[in-house]
């Protein structure tokens, strides 16, 4: 280097370039950055890089793409190709014999009929009729009575206190009030527990068997992490995403976009127990599954070994408030739990339901509210 | 305020300049850090920015607040978090039980004629009880407290908002008092075991760094420091020992805390070398998970034992 251009520029040019990479540091990142620089050496390779690592990254995932961009900018070694959105994650290998449940025939006589109904009162037809059968426009229609959804947890007692006109004496308040009237307490305050709605953690499977309703689904799901209460999203394919940050988007296309752009195995096969295993190490473990609402959309089909995920689903139902899961197929009339992952978990769940409807949905919105009793 | 002295060294011990020398210091007081996190504590010191730690349980992070607070020759002020924590037990709180004392007190004399004066004489400092972050912003002494604000995912957003004006000011603002300001800024550590996303606003305001599991010559280092008692050859055995096991795919893989808590238990049975009796009677201060013990049991004792 013989011309060395100002930390500043060199500075701002690579937070740019960590922008684009995915890992959006912001202009006062980037200041915080040059303030760092400007403490340590800026001629060593490894002052630098550990001096962006502490400011510009703010979780262990911002690590990787920190790394590769540093590795472009600060020492030229690869080229910008690579420079899409980040797509690596925690990979499993994946093998195409995936076994995937005979594909629904639709059956084409309904078709006339069902147009005679929709005259009438579309709305009631198309809350019961199966989302593997809906037309585009009928879907349109569904993502706007999706909004009346309220996805809310079961409440808890919080250890938050609120003030009451009845429960715990309060001295803070009462003696505060005393203050007031020359230092004699006329009246007492008393405050209680706040109740405060569970977490809801909401797992999808997005293998090619639930393909019909994975979408609508992850619609559901959009709505419940938008509502604002604790909600937490995962896709599960060959491997775990989480998509909760994707799906907070008030915009539902946009969220629905942002989460396909992070998932990378949309329709393959399902391990359901490995990724269940990593969701239970990963996060729910440490304490996103305890106390919580944990809602599993799935057909139970899986590939790997079943005993794993009867495994799995006896963590959950430890550390889980409830386990709720939904499987389209039983709507099906005479449906028997036969996939062998569907029939390893069900001993672990609270709450078995349908969801493969408008209907089915609104029933478990009030499942997972807790209004809906243990059935299972 | 002293800032001629603060300006240039911020909150570092003199004689430090580069996170080098940092390294080596923690390292006289057995922590081992390593450049990445010399780095980020002599970046937090130097610039007064808060530092949030994140990692495994059992890596390390409290342990940080504690060595510098012994570093730095300075008081620990520690602030457990959890759910429901608020204004009252975090930052301050009126001692109103003493203010209607005084109302009575001076009822009884009868020198209320002058009550405007008496009202202001209520919300007084005098009148205000600290607790932990009150208590590190008016911290009076040569050095900076270590303010450490420990398992900041179990309180809840309420609680962050206010630790948003604390960490970014280095201000408290009480209504009927005022706002206290801190002579100099304490050295803020925050930790996280990511049970739940602490918000980006408060994330921003900090410098930011993952503690991994060690490797393996840095882990035997940390036993070596930490453990001296240990024989050499029983040390490098835990170490291998531990390095296999968080390989194992185990609910809980353990820190370095349990690597300690190991090796110390091992020493207290007189073991001079690791061998399965030894493993079979320990197990516990390693895996504390029944199943992560079973497991390892299946994947017989010698293998750990790694003869």
């Amino acid at each position: 280097m013989t011309e060395e251009p100002p930390i500043l520029r060199m500075a701002v040019v690579f937070g740019r370039l960590l922008r684009r990479t995915g890992l959006a540091a912001g202009p006062d990142r980037v200041v915080e950055f040059v303030r760092a620089l400007e403490e340590l050496d800026v001629s060593n390779r490894d002052d630098v890089y550990w001096a962006g690592r502490v400011t510009l990254c703010s979780r262990q995932e911002h690590y990787e793409m920190y790394d590769r961009a540093f590795k472009v900018y600060w020492e030229g070694k690869e080229g910008l190709k690579f420079l899409g959105p980040p797509r690596t994650r925690y990979s499993v290998t994946m093998h195409d014999d995936s076994v995937q449940p005979p594909k629904k025939s639709v059956e084409k006589g309904e078709q006339g009929e069902e147009a005679v109904t929709l005259r009438y009162s579309p709305v009631d037809v198309l809350r019961k009729k199966d989302f593997a059968e809906y037309t585009p426009e009928e879907f349109a229609e569904l993502y706007r009575l999706m909004a009346d959804i309220g996805l809310s947890g079961a409440l808890r007692r919080s250890r938050r206190l609120e003030s009451a006109s009845r429960g715990r004496h309060d001295p803070r308040r009462s003696f505060q009030g005393a203050m007031r009237t020359g230092g004699e307490p006329m009246r007492h305050r008393y405050r209680k527990a706040r109740y405060q709605p569970r977490r809801v953690v909401l797992l999808c499977d997005v293998s090619g068997s639930m393909a019909s309703y994975s979408r609508t689904l992850l619609r559901f799901m959009h709505a419940g992490v938008a509502s604002g209460d604790p909600t937490e999203a995962f896709v599960l394919g060959t491997r775990l995403t989480r998509v909760t940050r994707e799906l907070a988007n008030r915009n539902p296309d946009r969220a629905l976009r942002g989460a396909s752009g992070a998932v990378e195995d949309w329709s393959g096969g399902t391990r359901l127990g490995d990724t269940l295993k990593e969701f239970v190490d990963r996060w729910g473990q440490r304490g996103m599954a305890r106390g919580a609402v944990v809602v599993i959309l799935s057909d139970g089909w899986d590939r790997g070994d079943v005993e794993v995920l009867a495994e799995q689903m006896r963590r959950i139902k430890r550390l889980a408030y409830r386990v709720i899961w939904v499987n389209p197929l039983k709507a099906a009339p005479n449906y028997q739990p036969l996939a062998r992952g569907m029939a390893a978990a069900l001993p672990s769940v609270d709450v078995f339901l349908s969801g493969h409807n408008y209907e089915s949905l609104e029933e478990l919105a009030r499942a997972i509210s807790g209004a809906a009793g243990q059935d299972r | 305020m002293s800032e001629a002295v603060d300006g240039r060294r911020g909150a570092l011990p003199p004689g430090v300049s580069h996170s080098g020398d940092l390294d080596e210091r923690l390292r006289e007081r057995s922590y081992l850090a390593g450049e990445g996190l010399a780095t980020a504590i002599f970046l937090a010191l130097k610039l007064q920015r808060p530092l949030f730690l994140e990692g495994e349980a059992g890596v390390g992070k409290t342990e940080v607040a504690k060595v510098l607070s012994r570093m730095l020759n300075t008081s620990l002020i520690r602030l457990q978090c959890y759910e429901g924590i608020d204004v009252n037990q975090a930052v301050y709180e009126w001692d109103y039980a003493r203010q209607l004392l005084h109302i009575r007190t001076a009822e009884a004399l009868g020198a209320t004629e002058d009550r405007t004066h008496f009202e202001d004489e209520l919300y007084t400092r005098r009148f205000l009880v600290s607790r932990p972050l009150l208590s590190a912003i008016e911290h009076k002494g040569e050095n900076p407290p270590v303010l450490l604000i420990d398992e900041v995912d179990r309180a809840d957003d309420e609680f962050e908002a206010f630790l948003l004006e604390i960490l970014s000011e280095f201000a408290i603002t009480i209504p009927e008092f005022g706002t206290i300001r801190a002579e100099r800024p304490p050295v803020a550590i925050l930790t996280s075991n990511r049970t739940r996303e602490v918000h980006d606003a408060l994330k921003r305001r900090c410098l930011y760094y993952f503690i991994d599991h060690p490797g393996l010559e840095r882990e035997i280092e940390i036993v070596r420091l930490r453990v001296p008692d240990a024989e050499e050859a029983l040390t490098q055995q835990v170490v291998r020992a531990v390095q296999r096991l968080r390989n194992m795919d185990l609910y809980k893989p353990p820190g370095v805390a349990e690597t300690l808590d190991w090796t110390e238990a091992l020493v207290a049975l007189g073991a001079k070398e690791l061998d399965e009796d030894m493993i079979e009677a320990t197990l516990g201060s390693v895996l504390k998970y029944h199943e992560d013990q079973q497991r390892a049991l299946l994947q017989s004792l010698q293998f750990l034992a790694g003869s």
